[in-house]
């Protein structure tokens, strides 16, 4: 008797749902055998950080802070990856809409009445993340430039100009010489609803729910996953590949931008050092645990942020480096990714005599 | 005007090697068929293990074998996942190195001594020094390619036994029929799988010692994020080296350069501002890879190995 492999018509339902919470469960006891070699207690370790992130509505906010440009940025990945398009530079979008925020409420609100200020610099920010991702988009459509690398580089390019701009030009003169620029007028500060929670997060989900509608309800979505499941019979059915993959870039890198935007409007009110926290990678693992499905994505990314959350809890309580977090969340992947062959393909056994005849 | 070209020349090398380590290993790699982005997460897992191992033990050959090894498991567990699991093989590059880059940062925290609040940040370790190779080192200029430490002296091997291997043994034939028609490779009886695993975790391990060479040699010691992206500018010095080892020297040398040229301008004092200059490497790395593309669509020739990043499975297509 063997094992062989069958690869199945449709996506396995069950696995769908079974596969993240699994692999979740691996992450915590291949983490937790790590922490035992470090000698901590991993299930001390754990409820800390559970509670650090979830255990009282004020540390609650401080996850949704950190899950806001998570579910932004994950969704906008998630639109990618669903055309094969490996958009990476989620990070790169995020600071340059967050640069481009900047500038419209430091440059332009002397010249706009002060309710159109705070619209203005989110649509800016978004229009230049989706600016951003454009670069690699169009060089891929245009010339086949490989997409993975150049939104990557990008993501340098951009953290490294906004440190250029706030170091430099549009540092603060008052600020004496702390790197950052001057804040904000109140007209561009994005209302918070509790702690530093703010209204960006009704705007996420309203989004997710939106990009979830379009993917599934609309022509336009049947067509991106078309090219991205089987750009030949896309082509045959008249589907403009070229101009469907650089709009879809353009929408993802957007929502990046807009993540960005809030950043700098409801968080820090200025742009300054800690705007690149690494949620443009972490939404690369919150978009592939929700097998990209905008919706779950805002779910996962509330569990991320937690973890993000919990990290930097027990670094406070506890000693142990924040990095814990990322460290359970760049686990998660591998079960997951183990995983999936198993909602592709159906596992069969065959005997001896049956294995010959699948031979022939 | 001589020393100050001389001097050029000598870092250009040194931040040149640990790049060709990399890029020969990822070369190889992809040669069969893999295609492996995990690259700045082993190199951080490199540099960071490779640099405990030395703060502990002092000895300089211990931690190349340290990082060799974790250059190992990474890749061995990216050739499980894309080879036997068939998973995404650019999601389970891109696991590695978010896993590799938080898990380096874990450690840069957490191995350190208690003194200093378990951080291996701020230490100092023994590290590879140049010596002069007798009556060579004297050339005017050239003169600087004969004064360097062990592990760039190990890159000039690496080269040409890299490009006789792939080129000119059976082996080598294999490794790029795999890479290039793994239905025809199996019809000739090479193990698929086999030679796939060979080559990703042979790949890795230079890769890794690419990264040991950051934290025992370029830039002795562990910081954060010690790889600047190297990892990445690597996947694209693979390209621009058209997958062919010999090559692998140009980019680096490229890249080398670039950092030599910062190093220079910093240390002179300038009025470009840092950011600026900082972001040429990752500048030049898009505009070699346009240029890049746009030769090869304009010959009608691609370098890349038709079957890579393609999962094989016997019957189907």
């Amino acid at each position: 008797m063997h094992i062989v492999f069958e690869k199945r018509n449709s996506v396995s339902r069950k696995a769908i749902l079974l596969v993240p919470t699994v692999s979740f469960l691996v992450s915590l006891i291949l983490t937790g055998i790590l922490l035992i070699i470090f000698k901590t207690n991993p299930f001390t370790t754990y409820s800390s950080m559970f509670i650090g992130a979830f255990g009282s509505w004020t540390n609650f906010t401080e996850t949704l802070v950190k899950a806001i440009p998570l579910m932004l940025t994950g969704v906008g990945v998630g639109l990618a990856f669903k055309l094969r398009f490996w958009n990476i530079g989620a990070e790169g979008q995020l600071v340059f809409g967050g640069v481009a925020a900047t500038w419209v409420a430091l440059f332009w609100s002397p010249f706009l009445p002060s309710w159109l200020v705070l619209p203005t610099a989110l649509v800016m920010g978004s229009l230049a993340g989706g600016l951003w991702a454009g670069i690699p988009a169009v060089l891929k459509v245009g010339l086949k430039v490989d997409e993975t690398l150049v939104s990557l580089m990008l993501n340098y390019v951009a953290i490294l100009l906004a440190q250029g701009l706030y170091y430099g030009a549009w540092i603060d003169p008052k600020g004496m010489g702390f790197p950052g620029t001057k804040l904000f007028p109140k007209a561009a500060w994005l209302p918070r609803f509790s702690g530093r929670a703010h209204i960006g997060l009704f705007i996420a989900l309203i989004l997710g729910v939106i990009m979830w509608l379009v993917l599934n309800r609309t022509r336009w979505g049947f067509e991106i996953k078309m090219v991205g499941q089987n750009p030949r019979a896309a082509r045959v059915m008249g589907v403009k590949i070229g101009k469907s993959i650089i709009t879809a870039i353009l929408i993802s890198g957007a929502f990046s931008g807009l993540a960005g935007s809030f950043e700098v409007t409801a968080i820090s009110h200025r742009l300054q050092q800690g705007l690149s926290l690494g949620y443009g990678y972490t939404a690369i693992i919150v978009a592939w645990m929700a097998q990209l499905n905008p919706i779950a994505s805002l779910f996962v990314a509330v569990l991320m942020a937690g973890l993000l959350v919990g990290g930097d809890q027990v670094q406070m309580m506890m000693g142990l480096p924040s990095a814990m977090g990322i460290v359970l969340e760049g686990m998660i992947l591998f079960p997951m990714l183990a995983g999936s062959l198993f909602t592709d393909y159906r596992l069969k056994f065959i005997t001896k005599s049956r294995s010959r005849e699948a031979a022939v | 005007m001589i020393a100050l070209i001389t001097s050029i020349l000598a870092i250009t090398l040194r931040a040149g090697t640990s790049l060709i380590y990399a890029t020969i290993g990822e070369i190889y790699t992809e040669r069969s068929g893999i295609l492996n982005l995990g690259l700045e997460g082993m190199m951080l897992l490199g540099a960071v293990s490779a640099f405990a191992t030395v703060y502990y033990t002092g000895s300089l050959l211990l931690a190349l074998l340290v990082a060799a090894l974790t250059g190992m498991i990474l890749s061995a567990l990216h050739a499980f996942l894309s080879i036997t699991m068939r998973a995404n093989q650019v999601v389970s590059g891109l696991s590695i190195t978010l896993f590799g880059s938080g898990f380096a940062s874990f450690l840069g925290q957490r191995l350190g001594p208690a003194s200093n609040g378990h951080y291996l940040i701020g230490l100092v370790g023994k590290k590879f020094t140049p010596f002069d190779i007798p009556g060579l080192s004297k050339i005017p200029v050239l003169g600087a390619v004969f004064s360097q430490d062990i592990l760039t002296y190990i890159v000039f091997l690496i080269i040409p036994v890299a490009w006789f291997y792939m080129y000119k043994t059976k082996n080598g034939l294999n490794l790029r029929a795999v890479g290039e028609s793994p239905q025809t490779a199996d019809a000739m009886g090479i193990n698929i799988a086999k030679t796939r695993y060979i080559y990703t975790i042979l790949g890795g391990t230079l890769v890794a010692l690419g990264g040991a060479h950051l934290s025992l040699s370029y830039a002795p010691g562990w910081t954060d994020n010690i790889t600047g992206g190297r990892g990445w500018i690597v996947i694209a010095l693979v390209i621009f080296s058209m997958w062919n080892p010999s090559r692998a020297i140009w980019g680096a040398l490229l890249f080398g350069g670039i950092n030599a040229i910062q190093f220079r301008l910093q240390a002179t004092g300038t009025t470009i501002s840092a950011p600026l200059l900082n972001m040429l490497p990752y500048l030049v790395t898009i505009i070699v890879l346009v240029l890049m593309t746009w030769v090869e669509t304009l010959n009608k020739k691609v370098g890349a190995p038709a079957a890579l990043a393609v999962p094989y499975m016997r019957g189907e297509k």
